[in-house]
């Protein structure tokens, strides 16, 4: 139990609250005006149109009606939406099943190596999400055709194909590499909460004959539930906001033919920068896109901490 | 039960698969690097002839011409200026609120903290348009001060949560003797509680100092001024205007990636834990 250092008659107590404000301040603030007012007043703005990105007029429900009824930017929408959560599926199976591979190997007792291992592992989360973008699409261009070079060496050459410019094959290039720079993250966190687990368990379980499958999967898995939805809400928030790598990749565009386009590339292009052939961003369906995409990830978080919660937690 | 007889008998029979997939994906990691890394010193030519191997001629013209020819030191110091400004005052406001929140026991701060903490989870990015329209009316648009207040807010939530939490376990009874000795609360704050807190501040560091040295999206929506733009976002022009010399782009990609993959190999334990602290106390 931790004492409070500073106790006072409740008469003092008003003029120390005021004090304690003081120290609060300056951060509150900034907090305040730059994080939380731009986020809520992005909502309410979201029921506004005006022209010239000027928005005057209150118009209801109306941009969200436009976002899902208009032929062709629901198109758009629906597409981007499709896209994101293909993205952030290839994010659960490749960079955290994969994290969670790495972390179960590098747990492993007397496991030589494990530091470099570990370190090498994490370089790429500490790269831009620019460069790394374009240093694949460097490799993958077919006119240098490094990649190519490789699979050719190996003897597959009708792999050779511009990888970033078929339409078919691109959203999953970009994936994978968003998944090869981040997988150090999860992989860290997941071998943070493998320490966490008392070596007792594994040793008992050792000498009940458990093999090291079912010691994974009895004991290890249900330990590591809460964990597991940590990481899952982590990738679940950083992919639906996800801008970058499509813009290093392919472009805003989500080339080629919007295949690469997300939710984040889309929310760009309307709210900001302003579409095709207009030019013109729209701010009030921009900041529509956006509460969308809140709404999403409000009900997406509460799942996922429903489901991995565990009985002994109070949260 | 085969499985348990070989991992018993000769466990480092089991430790080959371990280190196959590991070192796969070791080279898989730092074969882009190598590839990035070691074209950047060839000729022109060369990096089609054989992009794998050592340059055969060391050829340090592309870093050359990148200083010389471009802003690239511009929009290093910029990014600099504003990395090293904002965890400042991060930092220091970040610490000032903390320990406030520890001592101030009330319902009000309760909820502040909450309010603070409930911003770890949502990312800025959803409120930029309102943002942008905020900066714009500060008339910090174009300029290398629009990011300090927005990296500022973004920081502060994590900042909070780590050095609260730190400052709870920090034994009252240093500071009651301060007390007693008739220091204030500001002066407790400056004497005891900042230099106890190194370990916490140089996570929180470390958490904010990536995202921010490596962020391209404030960047592009609030700055198009040449003189003003971070490394990041000069990145993106200069791949643009070196499109038809692979040798100056991968000189640029290098010199880009260096500073914080090196600052990590110096310090990895630090920047692991700063980098997933979030996660696991969270």
């Amino acid at each position: 139990m931790v004492r409070p250092l500073f106790t006072y008659s409740t008469a003092q107590k008003h003029k120390q609250a005021i004090v304690w404000m003081a120290y609060l301040l300056p951060s509150l603030l900034f907090y305040s005006v730059f994080m939380a007012y731009p986020l809520f007043n992005s909502i309410w703005l979201s029921f506004f149109a005006g022209e010239f990105g000027r928005l005057t007029t209150f118009v209801g429900f109306d941009n969200y009606v436009k976002l899902f009824s208009d032929p062709i930017i629901s198109e758009r929408y629906w597409g981007a939406f499709g896209h994101t959560w293909l993205f952030f599926t290839v994010h659960m199976f490749v960079q955290n099943v994969l994290g969670m591979i790495f972390a179960n190997f590098l747990i492993t007792r007397k496991l030589r190596g494990a530091k470099v291992y570990q370190t090498i592992i994490f370089i790429p989360a500490t790269l831009s999400i620019l460069v790394t973008g374009y240093l694949w699409k460097l490799i993958l261009n077919p006119q240098w055709g490094a990649i190519n070079l490789v699979l050719k060496s190996l003897g597959t050459e009708n792999w050779a194909i511009p990888w970033l410019g078929d339409s078919s094959t691109a959203l999953l290039i970009v994936s994978f590499v968003s998944s090869w720079q981040w997988v150090g993250i999860p992989t860290m966190i997941f071998l943070a909460g493998f320490q966490n687990i008392p070596e007792e368990l594994y040793e008992a379980a050792n000498i009940a004959g458990a093999t090291s499958w079912q010691i994974f999967w009895k004991i290890k898995m249900p330990l590591m539930l809460p964990i597991i939805g940590v990481v899952s809400i982590l990738t679940f928030v950083n992919n639906f906001n996800a801008f970058d790598v499509v813009f290093a990749m392919t472009n805003v565009n989500g080339a080629p033919q919007y295949a690469t386009d997300l939710l984040g590339t889309l929310f760009y292009r309307v709210g900001i920068a302003g579409q095709h052939p207009i030019g013109i961003p729209d701010r009030g369906m921009g900041t529509a896109i956006a509460t969308v995409t809140f709404l999403i990830l409000a009900i997406g978080v509460t799942i996922v901490m429903r489901l991995t919660r565990t009985g002994q937690e109070k949260e | 039960m085969g499985i348990t007889a070989v991992s018993r008998s000769k466990p480092q029979a089991r430790h080959i698969v371990h280190h196959s997939v590991l070192l796969v994906w070791c080279v898989v990691v730092l074969f882009p690097l190598w590839t990035m890394i070691i074209n950047s010193f060839k000729l022109r030519l060369d990096i089609y002839r054989d992009p794998f191997g050592l340059p055969k001629v060391w050829n340090f013209q592309s870093y050359v011409s990148v200083f010389q020819d471009s802003q690239f030191l511009t929009y290093f110091k910029n990014s600099l200026f504003v990395t090293v400004g904002s965890l400042t005052i991060i930092l220091f406001i970040g610490s000032l609120g903390a320990y406030a929140l520890v001592n101030w026991k009330s319902g009000k701060s309760k909820l502040i903290y909450l309010f603070f903490i409930a911003g770890m989870m949502i990312p800025i990015r959803i409120g930029s348009i309102n943002l942008l329209s905020l900066i714009k009316s500060l008339g910090l648009l174009n300029s290398i001060y629009s990011l300090f207040p927005v990296y500022i807010a973004m920081g502060m939530p994590i900042a909070i949560f780590i050095l609260t939490e730190f400052i709870r376990q920090i034994p009252t009874e240093l500071s009651e003797a301060a007390r007693i000795d008739g220091a204030g609360t500001f002066r407790i704050y400056s004497s005891i509680i900042l230099l106890l807190l190194r370990p916490a501040l140089a996570t929180v560091a470390i958490y904010n100092l990536v995202p921010m040295w490596n962020d391209l999206w404030f960047p592009l929506i609030f700055i198009n001024e040449e003189s003003q733009k971070t490394l990041i976002l000069g990145v993106t022009r200069l791949f643009g205007q070196y499109q038809t010399d692979w040798s100056k782009i991968l000189a640029v990609l290098t010199l880009s990636a260096i500073p914080v993959m090196a600052l990590y190999l110096l310090m990895s334990k630090q920047f692991i834990r700063g980098l997933t602290s979030g996660a696991v106390k969270g």
